[in-house]
């Protein structure tokens, strides 16, 4: 039999995945949800169609996303992660023993729940006494706290649909109020290739350049994301993401990543001169 | 033939039927269902370009209905409980102007609060009506004006007996009604008609939670936007009239100025929203009425903004109040509402409906949803943040007395008319409108005195920002009065 899962990457391009079976179908409040089970990828997420992670590639995310400020941060102890209700992030941050508290805010509990059932790899670290979950728009949960995260990480969907409020001026306006003087805000960051993607990756790297003093952009490879070359925004109000960046202590913790290392850290700040002509066109 | 309810929409009903018959068309429109225009066709897409068609025997006329357009406006007047609706494709201007048009001959008086919309006064000029002003309460902290004391209507109606209707905004643009149902009652003693502009009241007629609906109330003719909150297509409106007015008579006013070539796309539109209107009208109103609700009370609590509401109502001139209406007075953070308005649409993207000196009014309804109202509140306490800064010194806004010389239409055909550099017009009497826009309520009228106040006025509304419209000189260096 010949089940496969596809995505548009653009109206002419598809990217389809070969399925075993399906394992959960739902719709939410919000959106509709669906595990797969597939050979290559193990299992597959996806909202609205869209595909969140696989089993296989997630780490790659997941490890760039948090490792990058926190070692430039390794004191940090107050995490928000806003999005990331599949789990992933929260466990590269829980791996860090100074944290004392993880808040993680995410619109769906379904997708959490979903997640803690059929994607435990990601969504166990949901249940650690250290993730306190909040299930709220994260432009409202923000709105309300200054002066109060070391780190903030916006693990979002795309800039449209329920996680199109995460791509705002006034969304990172409040991110920046709401961090401590030496704060840090990490955000998924689309991709600059598909003209759509690259569009709304300049949008946001526009509107984060004005709230912060230092905002620089970091790649990963993520195989089953649109194009596969990824971005990520590192916004702080004190501390250059390179510069300051602590290895000496950060590889004493002694945390054993598969995709990460600080080496790759330094390099993947080096973009292509075309992801570098779309960044500088808005700064 | 089975009765008609509102579950029916006849026009929707009709272009269906249309539809599936496959007529080919040798009438106008040239775009022949779209085929002929491609680039408007890729824009709107097939399924619009198909039903802009012109009337025909199955689709009605809108000059003279006598079928399905006559039966979608007999089920329009049940919905609203008027003795007759008529669907206007000229936008609720043109609503207003039937309706003056209909009661008023040259030189009838007619009395109106000052802060009427634009339509009201350029109808006055179309039939040589005489205007009698109100003077509209003014809040002094809110810069706004609010509805017509009693007192007030009374007087005016004591001193001017011969005045053929009153005229009331239910509500003004801010969400303030007047105390419509003794407005009527006393207008009505007296041999008067009650024109009410319901432009911002279309969700009065299907809620219990909102102010009192003018044909409830008993008035005589209703222009209601149904574009605005109803969800029709812009430039969409409906008339409605009571059994005191002559139908027949009211459709040959239309017919004086509107198209012959009515748009089905907007009659259908209205069409369809008065079903749904009809239908799921509370259900929807109550989750608008929700949203805002909770949009008040998450922007009072930022601190310095004052999103107000029914606490202002005084019994008076401000006799009830729109709780669906979301205006937020921003002066106390030391920015005019039109300098908030261009910060949202210029900095956060975000388009209100109008700012003016010292208000924003956002305007909410059937369509919208709570994420996008949390990007609003989210957006006002970051313009708070970063904006912020010393109120002192913004101008104390003051209800300008018109000092009305002339009637408007003499002012305006004047033989005897220059252009002055507007400095040097102080003391003469205006021919044109000047208005500030939005919310499109004039600041000096055709045949009104020019003073030193109003100049003071235009130039400190120019510098903050707001578009002054209406005068033939469009940059408004000069203005034209008379000799």
């Amino acid at each position: 039999m010949e089940l496969w899962f596809t995505e548009k990457h653009t109206p002419y391009v598809r990217f389809s995945i070969k399925v075993d079976k399906q394992l959960y179908s739902g719709k939410s409040e919000f959106q509709r949800i669906d595990v797969f089970e597939s050979k290559e990828f193990g299992r597959i997420l996806t909202l609205d169609g869209y595909l969140m992670l696989t089993e296989k590639d997630e780490f790659i995310y997941h490890e760039m996303i948090t490792h990058v400020p926190m070692s430039v941060m390794p004191q940090a102890q107050k995490i928000l992660i806003i999005g990331g209700g599949d789990g992933g992030t929260a466990r590269e941050i829980l791996r860090y023993k100074t944290v004392k508290r993880i808040d993680l805010v995410d619109i769906d509990a379904t997708v959490a729940d979903v997640c803690r059932k059929y994607i435990p790899q990601t969504g166990a670290s949901l249940d650690d006494p250290r993730v306190h979950c909040h299930f709220e728009d994260g432009l409202k949960y923000i709105r309300h706290y200054e002066n109060d995260y070391d780190i903030i990480i916006v693990d979002s969907t795309d800039p449209f649909g329920p996680g199109e409020g995460l791509f705002t001026k006034e969304f990172y306006g409040n991110c920046y109020k709401a961090l401590k003087d030496d704060g840090i805000m990490v955000n998924q960051h689309e991709s600059p290739f598909y003209t759509e993607d690259a569009y709304a990756m300049q949008r946001a790297h526009k509107r984060i350049f004005a709230s912060f003093p230092i905002s620089r952009i970091y790649q990963a490879h993520i195989p089953t994301y649109p194009s596969g070359h990824w971005l990520f925004g590192f916004a702080s109000k004190k501390y250059h993401p390179i510069e300051d960046a602590d290895w000496d202590k950060w590889e004493k913790l002694g945390i054993k990543t598969r995709y990460y290392n600080p080496k790759l850290h330094a390099g993947a700040f080096a973009l292509p001169n075309y992801v570098e002509e779309i960044v500088r066109e808005v700064e | 033939m089975k009765k008609l309810t509102q579950e029916n929409a006849p026009i929707l009903e009709a272009l269906e039927k249309m539809k599936q018959r496959r007529i080919v068309p040798f009438d106008v429109p040239g775009h022949k269902r779209g085929r002929g225009n491609k680039v408007l066709t890729d824009f709107l897409g097939e399924k619009c370009m198909a039903v802009d068609v012109n009337s025909m025997k199955p689709l009605d006329n809108l000059c003279h209905p006598v079928s399905v357009i006559k039966d979608a406006e007999h089920l329009a007047a049940a919905a609203f409980g008027a003795a007759h609706a008529f669907f206007m494709v000229g936008g609720t201007t043109s609503s207003v102007q039937a309706m003056i048009l209909t009661v008023c001959k040259r030189g009838d008086k007619i009395i109106l609060p000052r802060n009427v919309h634009r339509s009201v006064i350029n109808a006055m000029i179309l039939c040589g009506a005489v205007p009698i002003y109100i003077n509209p309460q003014m809040d002094k902290t809110l810069g706004i004006s609010l509805g017509m004391s009693i007192a007030d209507v009374t007087a005016a109606i004591e001193n001017n007996p011969d005045a053929k209707a009153v005229l009331v905004n239910n509500p003004t643009y801010y969400g303030i009604c007047s105390d419509i149902k003794t407005i009527v009652r006393t207008a009505h003693a007296n041999n008067m008609f009650v024109l009410a502009d319901e432009a911002h009241g279309t969700h009065f007629y299907f809620s219990d939670r909102l102010p009192l609906a003018a044909m409830h109330a008993g008035a005589d003719m209703a222009a209601v936007s149904l574009h605005k909150s109803g969800g029709s297509l812009t430039q969409s409106s409906m008339l409605f009239i009571n059994d005191k007015i002559s139908e027949g008579y009211v459709r040959q006013i239309i017919n004086l100025t509107q198209t012959t070539s009515g748009s089905y796309l907007l009659m259908s539109s209205l069409d369809i929203s008065r079903r749904n209107l009809a239908l799921c009208g509370k259900q929807i109103i109550d989750s608008v009425i929700d949203l805002v609700e909770y949009a008040r009370s998450e922007i009072n609590n930022i601190g310095d903004y004052y999103a107000y509401s029914q606490e202002k109502i005084d019994g008076d001139a401000i006799y009830d109040f729109d709780i669906t209406k979301l205006s937020i007075y921003t002066r106390s953070i030391g920015l005019a509402g039109i300098e908030v308005y261009d910060i949202l649409r210029d900095e956060y993207d975000i388009q209100t409906e109008f700012g003016d000196l010292a208000n924003l009014l956002a305007y909410v309804s059937i369509g919208d949803r709570p994420r996008d109202m949390e990007r609003l509140v989210s957006a006002l306490s970051e313009i708070r943040r970063i904006y912020k800064k010393d109120s002192t010194g913004m101008l104390e806004a003051e209800y300008i007395n018109p000092q009305v010389i002339l009637p408007p239409q003499d002012a305006f055909y004047t033989d005897n008319e220059k252009s002055l550099p507007l400095d040097e017009a102080v003391g003469k009497v205006c021919t044109e409108f000047v208005m500030c826009y939005p919310p499109g309520i004039p600041i000096l009228a055709p045949g009104e005195l020019v003073t030193g106040q109003v100049l003071e006025y235009i130039h400190y509304a120019k510098e903050k920002g707001c578009q002054m419209t209406g005068p033939e000189d469009m940059e408004l260096k000069h203005l034209n009065v008379m000799g």
